[in-house]
């Protein structure tokens, strides 16, 4: 497919394009669904509860109908809310997120844009979404919205930086910014793989990833306890739905991303057992991340905002730095 | 230059950290506080007024109403009141029971203080932790009287049930099993980071100011002030047990914490004794007359309820009904230093140091 997008548009190609983004957009659905079930199970199960069982069986019908429910729900627009940025906020918070999907390779061969500056293409979609979060929070003309949403502004920025700089080292160690080739890179035993080389990188990156995600500890744009919901408190029905949706397809993306930069992507971890396809080994890696960003949850209380902004500036900013420093003097002395 | 202005923020009734129909306005400067007005009164009932028609074992209910996470403790003050007044004697088996569920009870009601107090600070499952380890309790008391929240259960002279057979070694059971997860959470949440920095020198106060406050519990005790009035007043059979108050020294939540679990574990080494001195069986019910009627006068009487100081202050005349009851409520008591501890702190501090101080809105209200 990656030939395709060198040559002329055609109404061929066009088509093609179209249906790998519907059939990319199916899969995504259905990981969103089923990570909604598996977050409450998981959680659930460390609770003591059982967690959802049931719709379907298992309960596995259950976000089908949690979904059916928001989207026959009447959608409300506060009467002094700025409408056209009300509707316009979740739309464009999804679009991004669905949008930077387009660069995580799941195996060799297996990927949908093969750019040459992915990672950078991934870092500056994301942030979109940070726009989209402050528009929801300040057009729904609501006190606790617009806490909520300020909160996240403040937060994404501040997070976005340590994120960006931690996987400078691997960009360095890789010489690309091609998911693909840093992917391909990583070699075929486990501890070639970035995350033990770079492992300064690779927590700074987790912390600044959790962040992102607005997920415990660092849920502060949505403190349930505190503002209530944040900057999603007005909206309902399926616009509610797709600031949720877009939160979930943020989990698969930095899920897929710490599999592709760090956890060496579709490598096995030991090379006898390379016959194992490497789908396999992507999805067990991404798995695990997913579950890591659920058990969290379970676990952790939150932190505060002003904590929040020190441990992002004082902390990882620097720390993130010195990585990229440490990497420097390491290639210097020992890979040239 | 940006024109900025303050925002009027309205907490509550319906916010999901204020613990029941609670209000507060605040005044925010960016995330700041500047003031804080709290507003009481939604689950106003009116009891003291409604007490002045009934008589006294009819009050027993409209108790379990006031500080519902605790009835027990609430229960005993207006039957003790009562019984001081008129010079009742209580058969022992029966004062044994309410020793036992009153301290059951303080348990429970430290649970449910633990559990919603992480909710509040965004750990979600110390919550489903502790009710899990409450419900035991629950069973226990619905075994006893039938009701899980709303007991009932203490009358003038005694109480209304006996322990019904093999109740006092399920009690026996409970206290190493309650220990063992004390230890759990201990080991889950206490040490933990996140939490640490979220309540070390969160809502500070000194022991003066807990005093002209008239805080109680532990919001007094956390500034290191020694009263617990099971030990400095002791009532019901708390002298013939040992155990000790736990004290804390800055005054902050964190050390309100510290003493609220340590509390917990107190309570189990009073019921621990309290069940090996249990005694055979007897009467639960003193010698009553049929119509209480305590002589004309005005009587006090304080107990240490798990919130701190709850009073009963009761004017007869004489008659069946009292002439006046006034119940001194300690989350009532203990909120009234909330406006001063809020200024100059951030939203999210608001809900760390309101749950700290560990309100019921049914006893603020009354």
């Amino acid at each position: 497919m990656g030939a395709w997008l060198d040559e002329t548009l055609t109404w061929g190609h066009a088509l093609l394009f179209f249906l790998w983004g519907v059939i990319l957009l199916l899969v995504v659905l259905g990981f969103v669904t089923y990570a909604i079930f598996f977050e409450r199970k998981v959680i659930g199960w460390m609770q003591y509860r059982i967690g959802p069982n049931r719709v379907g069986p298992w309960g596995l019908l259950q976000s089908v109908a949690d979904i059916t429910k928001l989207l026959i729900k009447e959608d409300t627009i506060p009467r002094k809310a700025d409408r056209a940025l009300f509707i316009l906020a979740p739309a464009l918070a999804y679009v991004p997120a669905f949008a930077v999907l387009a660069v995580i390779p799941y195996t060799q061969k297996l990927y949908f844009a093969d750019i040459n500056v992915g990672l950078l293409y991934y870092v500056a979609l994301s942030g979109i979404s940070t726009i989209a979060i402050i528009l929801g929070g300040w057009s729904s003309n609501n006190k606790y919205a617009l806490l909520g949403g300020m909160r996240s502004a403040a937060q994404m920025i501040s997070y976005e930086v340590p994120l960006v700089i931690s996987v400078v080292g691997v960009v360095m160690l890789s010489g690309s910014l091609n998911l693909r080739s840093i992917a391909d890179q990583q070699g075929d035993w486990f501890w070639q793989w970035n995350f033990l080389p770079q492992i300064i990188g690779f927590v700074v990156f987790i912390i600044a990833a959790v962040s992102e995600l607005n997920r415990t500890p660092f849920d502060l744009p949505e403190a349930e306890s505190e503002l209530v919901a944040g900057y999603h408190v007005e909206y309902s029905g399926f616009r509610f739905a797709f600031f949720m949706l877009t939160e979930y397809v943020y989990v698969y993306a930095i899920a897929a991303l710490t599999t592709v930069l760090f956890l060496g992507g579709w490598h096995a971890p030991f090379p006898f057992l390379d016959w194992v396809p490497g789908i396999i080994w992507f999805l067990l890696k991404f798995t695990s991340i997913v579950f890591f960003l659920f058990w969290i949850r379970a676990t952790l209380p939150r932190i505060r905002i002003d904590q929040l902004m020190g441990l992002g500036w004082k902390v990882l900013l620097p720390v993130a730095i010195l990585n990229v420093f440490l990497t420097a003097v390491y290639m210097e002395l020992f890979v040239k | 230059m940006i024109r900025t202005e303050e925002l009027l923020l309205n907490v509550g009734p319906q916010h999901p950290s204020t613990h029941g129909v609670f209000r507060i306005i605040v005044k925010l400067d960016g995330e700041v506080i500047t003031e804080a007005t709290p507003v009481m009164g939604y689950l106003h009932r009116g009891t003291e007024k409604l007490a002045e028609d009934l008589n006294y074992t009819q009050i027993i209910p409209y108790t379990d109403r006031m500080d519902y996470v605790s009835a027990m403790t609430t229960n005993y003050v207006l039957c003790h009141a009562v019984e001081k007044m008129m010079g009742l004697e209580v058969p022992e088996r029966a004062e044994f029971m309410r020793l036992i569920v009153m301290e059951l009870q303080r348990v429970a009601s430290h649970l449910v203080w633990w559990g919603t107090y992480l909710l509040d600070i965004g750990a979600m499952s110390p919550f489903l932790f502790a009710f899990r380890d409450r419900e035991i309790i629950i069973n226990l008391f619905n075994e006893l009287c039938g009701a899980r929240l709303t007991y009932n259960y203490m009358r003038v002279g005694g109480v209304k049930w006996d322990a019904p057979p093999g109740w006092i070694e399920q009690v026996r059971d409970f206290i190493p099993y309650m220990e063992g997860k004390l230890d759990e959470y201990h080991n889950l949440v206490s040490g933990n980071e996140i939490f640490l920095a979220r309540i070390r020198g969160v809502g500070r106060y000194d022991a003066e100011t807990a005093i002209n406050f008239g805080l109680s519990g532990a919001n007094l005790r956390s500034t290191g002030v020694d009263w617990d009035l099971r030990k400095s007043k002791p009532y019901s059979l708390y002298d013939r047990f040992e155990f000790d108050v736990p004290l804390g020294r800055n005054g902050d939540c964190y050390d309100r914490y510290n003493i609220r679990l340590e509390e917990v574990r107190q309570s189990l080494r009073i019921l621990k004794q309290a069940v090996e001195q249990f005694p055979g069986p007897g009467d639960v019910m003193g010698k009553v007359p049929r119509v209480i009627r305590p002589p004309a006068g005005e009587l006090y009487v304080g107990i240490e309820s798990p919130r701190g100081e709850i009073g009963c202050h009761i004017v007869s005349k004489g008659k069946a009904e009292p002439y006046r009851l006034k119940f001194r409520r300690p989350s009532f008591v203990n909120l009234q230093i909330l406006p001063k501890l809020l200024v100059g702190e951030t939203m999210t501090n608001l809900i760390t140091i309101l749950g700290g101080i560990d309100i019921v809105v049914g006893e603020v209200d009354c």
